[in-house]
C-alpha cells in the first residue's frame, strides 16, 4: 500500500465521477476540454493584444461565459424539439433581418444591429445556426441525395438570409450563412456533377455580381490580389499583419511583446487580426498549437456528427463542425495573406460581437444531437 | 409516366453521410497543411525580411540638431546666443487637411493671414514626415491660445528648440547678419540631410558666411514610435536598445569687432544715414562696421511676417541695405591723398612748390571751368597744405599731369574697382574708371572716348569713380600703414565650444604700394595738416586732440552743380544734399585704427562725417581698447 495507489484510484474515481456529470448535463468531456483551451489561450492573448486592457479580457470572458451557458442549456434540449422549432427559429430570423435592413435603410448607412435597449444584437448572426437547422430540417424527411427540386427550395431558403444579410451589408457574415447551409446540402450528398455545374454557375454569378459589390468591398479584394498597390490605404492591413506574422519567427517575440501589435501598427489587433498577434508574440509555436487545438476539436465534432442517427441531426452536426473550422481558415487565411480580407473574427479568440455565443450555442447544439441519441447497442 | 417513389434508405444515407465526412475531413486536413505551409513561409523562410519591416516600424530616427555656434565681440562679450523658445511646427504627412489647418490656426490667432501662402509653400517644400517649423517664438499667451485648441490640430505641436537671439538687437547687424527660417532657395544650396532638425540658417553678415562653421554636426536619436508617429517608452515589457549619436555643437566665432566702439560708431550717427567702417590697419581686423539704419535681427529669428519684411523693404531709409559693404559713391576728396602719392612717385609734382589757387582752373586749350568746391580761393598752396585745405584747383591740375591711365593703375592695388575680401558677402565692387572701362561701358562711339575734363574730375574723387566705406576704410588703412594692405576680417578667430581651443585666424596681406618714406611722410603730414590750423577739419575732429590723426574730408555731390552756378547747402533739399565723407587714421606716428565715415547727404565732410570719425578714434584709442 503506497500513496501512489492511493492517488490513482482517489484520480479514478474522480474522474468517473465527472464523466458522469457530464453525461447528465448531456455535454461532451473532450469537446469542452478543447473550446475551453482555446477560450483561455484566447483570453491571454487578448490581454495582450488589448494594450494589457484588463476590461477587455473580463469583456471577453462574459461573453464566453454566456456562450458556455447557452452551450449547456441548448445541449440538454432534445433534438426533436430543435427540430420541431427550426422552421420558427428561421422565419422569426428572417423578419429580424427585413427590420434591421429596412431600419438600416431609413438611418442611410450600414446597419447590422438591433437595439433591444438592454441588449443589442445582430439577427444575422443567428442565422448562422437557423440556416443549417432549416435546411437540415427541410432535408429531414426527403430522400437522400436530394432531388432537384428539393435542391433548389433549399437553395431559396439559403439565399433569402443571405441577400439579406450581404445588403446590410455584411459580406462577410452573409458568405458564412452560405457556407453553414450549403454544407448541409453537400453532406445531404449532392452528386459530384451537380457541385462541378453549381461551382461554374456560382463563377459566372461572382463575375456578373462584382459590379454590385460596394467600392470597398471591391478594394478589399483587389488589394489582397496586390496589396503593395496602397501600403497606406487599403492594403495596409494585410502588409501590417504579415509582418506582424512574419517578424514573429517560430517562437515569437514574447507576450506583449509584439512591437506590431503593441505600437499599434496592426489594425484590429484584438478582433478580426488577433491571429497576427499570436503570430508574432508566440510565433509558428503559438499557431501551429493553436491551429492543434482547432483541429481537434473539429475532429471531434465531427466525430460527434458521425455518432448521431437521424438525418436532421447528421446534417445539422456535420455543418456545425465544419462551419467551425471554415471560420477558423478564413480568418487565418485571411491574415496571413492566404485569402482577401473579408472581416471573419478567429472563433472564440477574437473580441466582441455576438460570435463568441453563437458559436457556442451551436457546440451546444451539436452536444444535445449526440447526447440524446437513442443507443441501440446495450 | 409513372413517378418514381424514393424511399429513404437510412442505412445508405449513413454511408452517404460517412463518406462525405471522409471528403470533408480531407479537404481540411489539405487546407490546414496549406495554412501551415502558408506560416512556415512566413515565419521560417521570410523571417529576416519581416523582421526588418517590423524594426523598419516601430524605429524612427529623430534628428538631434547641434546647437549653433555663439558670436563673440573681441572682449568676449556674446553678440549672439540661443536660447530656449517654443515653436509651432507642423508635420504634414500627419495633418488630415493642411489649407484647413493652416486656415484654423489664423482663427485663433497664431499665424497672420497674409503668410499662410508662404507657409504652405515652406511646409510642402520639406518632406512629407519632417517637422517644419511654421511659427517661431510664441509668447506665454500663444502657447497658452495653442494649448487650449491642440486637439483640434493633429500634426500640429509646439516644440521647444534653442532659437537664435542677438542681445544687442541692431548693434552691428549688418556685419553680424541674422539667422531665419531655412528657405526654398536655402534648401537648395545645403546637404538637406544634414540639416535634419535644423530650422534655421544664416542668411547675411558673418551668420551666412560662417554658417557651415556655426551650424556643427547634427546628431540623431532613434526613437520607439507606434503607429500614429508619436515617440513612446516603451513597447511592452521590453525596452529596446536604441542608438544616439551626439551633436556636434557649431563652433564659435571671435569677432574682430569692438562692441564698444561699434556702440560709439553707431550713436555718433545717430538716425543719419551712413556708413562707419573702423579697421586695424596692422592686421585688417574690423573693429568697427556701421550701417545706418539698421533692423532688428531678431524679428528674422522669431519669424518675420510678411507685413513686417514689406515695411522693412517699403522704408525709404533702406533699413536692410548694407551701406558700408553694397552703398557706392563718390569718393569726393578723399581719394586726394593717394592722388598726391601718385604725382609723387611718378614724380609729376615737386612737393616743395606752390601754386596760386584762384578758386577757377581752366583746362589748358579749353574754355571749360572746374570751380573750387567751398572755400572760394586758397591762394598760394604746396602739396601738404593742398591735401589739408582740400584744394580742389591743386589737384585739377595734378590729375591733369598725371592723366587718367597712370590714375587708374594707381589707384587699382588700393582695392578700388575691386572687393577687398572682407569675409561678409555680398560686397559691391564700386568703379575704378579708365579709358578702357568707358569703352566697354558705353553703346555709343562718343560716348566711348575718355576726355580730359572727366580726369580733371577724376582728380577731386567727382564722375564715374565710386568707392563703397569699406573700400574707403581699407584705403585709409593702407595710407596709413604707408602701402602694406591687410584684408578686412570681421572674424580673427575660432573657438571649439567644447575643448575652448581656439584657432586663430592668420591676417591675409593684400597688394603692396611702393613709395618712398619721404612720400608717405608729406601725405601723411598733409593729412594731419587737416585737422590742425587752417586744414579743412581743423574746427570739427581736430579739437583738443590728445593723440596725432591724418585725415582727409571728402564731399559727394549728389546733385549736380551747373558751371556757373555755386552750390547753396540750404537750397537743397536734404536727399538732393552732398554726401559726407571723412577718413582718418591715428595716432599718425603708429597707426592703430583707420576709419572711413559716410553720412549720406550730410553736406561737407568736415562737419557731417568728421565729428563721428572722431569720437570712434576716441573710442577706441582713449577709452580704452585692445
Amino acid at each position: 500500500m503506497t500513496f501512489g495507489s492511493v492517488d490513482a484510484s482517489y484520480t479514478r474515481r474522480t474522474l468517473t465521477r465527472s464523466a458522469r456529470a457530464l453525461a447528465s448535463l448531456k455535454v461532451d468531456g473532450p469537446l469542452l476540454v478543447g473550446l475551453a483551451l482555446i477560450a483561455v489561450f484566447g483570453l491571454i492573448v487578448m490581454y495582450s493584444a488589448s494594450g494589457r486592457d484588463i476590461g477587455a479580457v473580463l469583456k471577453s470572458a462574459t461573453r464566453l461565459g454566456i456562450g458556455a451557458v447557452a452551450m449547456l442549456a441548448l445541449a440538454r434540449v432534445k433534438p426533436g424539439f430543435l427540430r420541431r422549432a427550426a422552421p420558427v427559429i428561421y422565419i422569426v430570423g428572417i423578419v429580424l433581418l427585413v427590420v434591421v435592413d429596412v431600419v438600416g435603410y431609413i438611418g442611410k448607412g450600414a446597419q447590422r444591429w438591433l437595439d433591444l435597449g438592454f441588449v443589442r444584437f445582430q439577427p444575422s448572426e443567428i442565422m448562422k445556426l437557423a440556416v443549417p437547422m432549416m435546411c437540415a430540417w427541410y432535408l429531414h424527411e426527403r430522400p437522400l441525395p436530394p432531388a432537384a427540386p428539393h435542391l433548389v427550395a433549399t437553395a431559396v431558403l439559403i439565399f433569402i438570409p443571405v441577400a439579406l444579410t450581404a445588403a446590410q451589408p455584411d459580406l462577410g457574415t452573409g458568405m458564412l450563412i452560405a457556407v453553414a447551409g450549403v454544407l448541409v446540402i453537400l453532406l445531404a450528398g449532392l452528386q459530384l456533377r451537380v457541385i462541378l455545374a453549381l461551382v461554374g454557375i456560382a463563377a459566372l454569378g461572382a463575375w456578373f455580381g462584382w459590379g454590385f459589390l460596394h467600392d470597398y468591398q471591391q478594394k478589399r479584394v483587389l488589394m489582397f490580389l496586390d496589396p503593395q498597390g496602397d501600403p497606406l490605404g487599403a492594403g495596409y492591413h494585410i502588409i501590417q499583419s504579415q509582418i506582424a506574422i512574419g517578424s514573429g519567427g517560430v517562437f515569437g517575440k514574447g507576450w506583449m511583446n509584439g512591437s506590431q501589435a503593441q505600437l499599434e501598427f496592426l489594425p484590429e489587433r484584438s478582433t478580426d487580426f488577433i491571429f497576427a498577434v499570436i503570430g508574432e508574440e508566440f510565433g509558428l509555436v503559438g499557431l501551429a498549437l493553436l491551429l492543434l487545438l482547432y483541429l481537434f476539436v473539429v475532429g471531434r465534432a465531427i466525430f460527434l456528427a458521425l455518432q448521431t442517427q437521424e438525418t436532421f441531426a447528421r446534417l445539422l452536426a456535420g455543418s456545425i463542425a465544419i462551419t467551425f473550422f471554415v471560420y477558423v481558415f478564413i480568418n487565418a487565411g485571411m491574415v496571413s495573406g492566404l485569402l482577401p480580407v473579408v472581416g471573419v473574427p478567429l472563433p472564440l479568440v477574437s473580441y466582441g460581437g455576438t460570435s463568441m455565443v453563437t458559436l457556442l450555442a451551436g457546440f451546444g447544439i451539436l452536444m444535445s444531437l449526440y447526447s440524446h441519441r437513442k443507443l441501440i447497442q446495450s | 409516366m409513372i413517378a418514381r417513389v424514393r424511399i429513404k434508405d437510412h442505412w445508405k444515407e449513413q454511408r452517404l453521410f460517412e463518406r462525405r465526412c471522409l471528403v470533408a475531413g480531407g479537404f481540411i486536413a489539405v487546407l490546414s497543411i496549406l495554412l501551415l505551409a502558408r506560416l512556415v513561409t512566413l515565419q521560417v523562410l521570410r523571417h529576416d525580411y519581416y523582421m526588418d519591416l517590423s524594426q523598419g516600424n516601430r524605429v524612427r530616427i529623430e534628428p538631434l540638431p547641434a546647437p549653433r555656434g555663439l558670436i563673440l565681440d573681441r572682449n568676449g562679450t556674446v553678440v549672439a546666443e540661443n536660447r530656449p523658445a517654443y515653436q509651432l511646427e507642423l508635420v504634414r504627412e500627419e495633418v488630415p487637411d493642411l489649407d484647413s489647418t493652416l486656415r484654423r490656426l489664423t482663427d485663433i490667432g497664431l499665424l497672420s493671414a497674409d503668410d499662410i501662402d508662404d507657409t504652405r509653400k515652406l511646409v510642402k517644400s520639406h518632406r512629407s514626415f519632417d517637422s517644419v517649423p511654421i511659427r517661431l517664438r510664441l509668447d506665454d499667451d500663444q502657447i497658452a491660445t495653442f494649448a487650449v485648441h491642440r486637439f483640434e490640430f493633429p500634426g500640429v505641436d509646439i516644440r521647444t528648440r534653442l532659437a537664435r537671439f542677438y542681445p544687442y538687437g541692431e548693434l552691428a547687424v549688418h556685419a553680424l547678419g541674422y539667422v531665419g527660417a531655412i528657405s526654398e532657395q536655402d534648401l537648395g544650396r545645403i546637404d538637406r540631410a544634414a540639416y535634419a532638425g535644423t530650422t534655421l540658417i544664416g542668411k547675411l553678415g558673418v551668420e551666412s558666411t560662417y554658417e557651415k562653421d556655426l551650424h556643427g554636426q547634427n546628431g540623431s536619436r532613434e526613437i520607439l514610435v507606434n503607429a500614429q508617429g508619436r515617440s513612446v517608452q516603451r513597447q511592452g515589457a521590453l525596452v529596446p536598445n536604441l542608438r544616439t549619436v551626439a551633436p556636434v555643437a557649431g563652433q564659435d566665432l571671435l569677432l574682430s569687432l569692438d562692441l564698444g566702439v561699434q556702440k560709439v560708431a553707431e550713436e555718433a550717427l545717430g538716425a543719419r544715414r551712413g556708413a562707419v567702417v573702423a579697421l586695424d590697419p596692422g592686421n585688417g581686423d574690423v573693429l568697427a562696421f556701421v550701417s545706418r539704419p539698421g533692423f532688428d535681427p531678431n524679428m528674422f529669428g522669431r519669424g518675420i511676417t510678411r507685413a513686417e519684411y514689406q515695411a522693412l523693404l517699403d522704408d525709404i531709409d533702406k533699413p536692410l541695405f548694407d551701406r558700408a559693404l553694397r552703398g557706392t559713391y563718390p569718393s569726393g576728396s578723399t581719394i586726394k591723398p593717394a592722388i598726391a602719392l601718385a604725382g609723387l612717385v611718378y614724380g609729376v609734382v615737386n612737393p616743395a612748390d606752390h601754386r596760386f589757387c584762384a578758386g577757377v582752373y581752366r583746362l589748358p586749350g579749353s574754355s571749360r571751368m572746374f570751380r573750387e568746391g567751398r572755400s572760394g580761393r586758397h591762394g598760394s598752396v604746396d602739396l601738404v597744405d593742398s591735401i589739408a585745405r582740400s584744394c580742389d584747383v591743386y589737384f585739377y591740375d595734378l590729375a591733369n599731369r598725371l592723366g587718367v591711365d597712370r590714375i587708374a593703375a594707381f589707384l587699382a592695388p588700393f582695392g578700388f574697382g575691386s572687393v577687398t575680401g572682407i569675409d561678409i558677402g555680398g560686397e559691391k565692387p564700386g568703379l575704378l574708371p579708365s579709358r578702357e572701362w568707358k569703352r566697354k561701358a558705353f553703346a555709343r562711339a562718343q560716348d566711348q572716348v575718355w576726355f580730359p575734363g572727366e580726369t580733371v574730375n577724376f582728380g577731386i574723387g567727382q564722375g564715374y569713380f565710386l568707392v563703397t566705406p569699406l573700400q574707403l576704410a581699407h584705403y585709409t588703412s593702407i595710407l596709413a600703414n604707408h602701402g602694406t594692405s591687410y584684408r578686412p576680417r570681421l572674424v580673427n578667430a575660432v573657438r571649439d565650444p567644447v575643448t575652448g581651443t581656439v584657432r586663430r585666424l592668420a591676417p591675409v596681406k593684400g597688394a603692396t604700394i611702393e613709395a618712398t618714406p619721404e612720400d608717405w611722410n608729406i601725405v601723411t603730414q598733409g593729412m594731419i595738416g587737416a585737422l590742425r590750423g587752417r586744414g579743412t577739419a581743423a574746427a570739427t575732429a581736430g579739437r583738443n586732440m590728445t593723440y596725432t590723426i591724418a585725415g582727409k574730408t571728402g564731399t559727394a555731390q549728389v546733385f549736380s552743380v551747373g558751371q556757373n552756378e555755386k552750390y547753396v547747402e540750404k537750397d537743397v533739399a536734404e536727399r538732393l544734399r552732398d554726401h559726407s565723407w571723412f577718413i582718418a587714421f591715428a595716432p599718425a606716428e603708429a597707426p592703430r585704427i583707420a576709419v572711413a565715415v559716410l553720412v549720406e547727404n550730410g553736406g561737407f565732410g568736415s562737419t557731417g562725417a568728421a565729428p563721428i570719425a572722431r569720437k570712434v578714434m576716441d573710442a577706441w584709442l582713449v577709452k580704452g581698447g585692445a
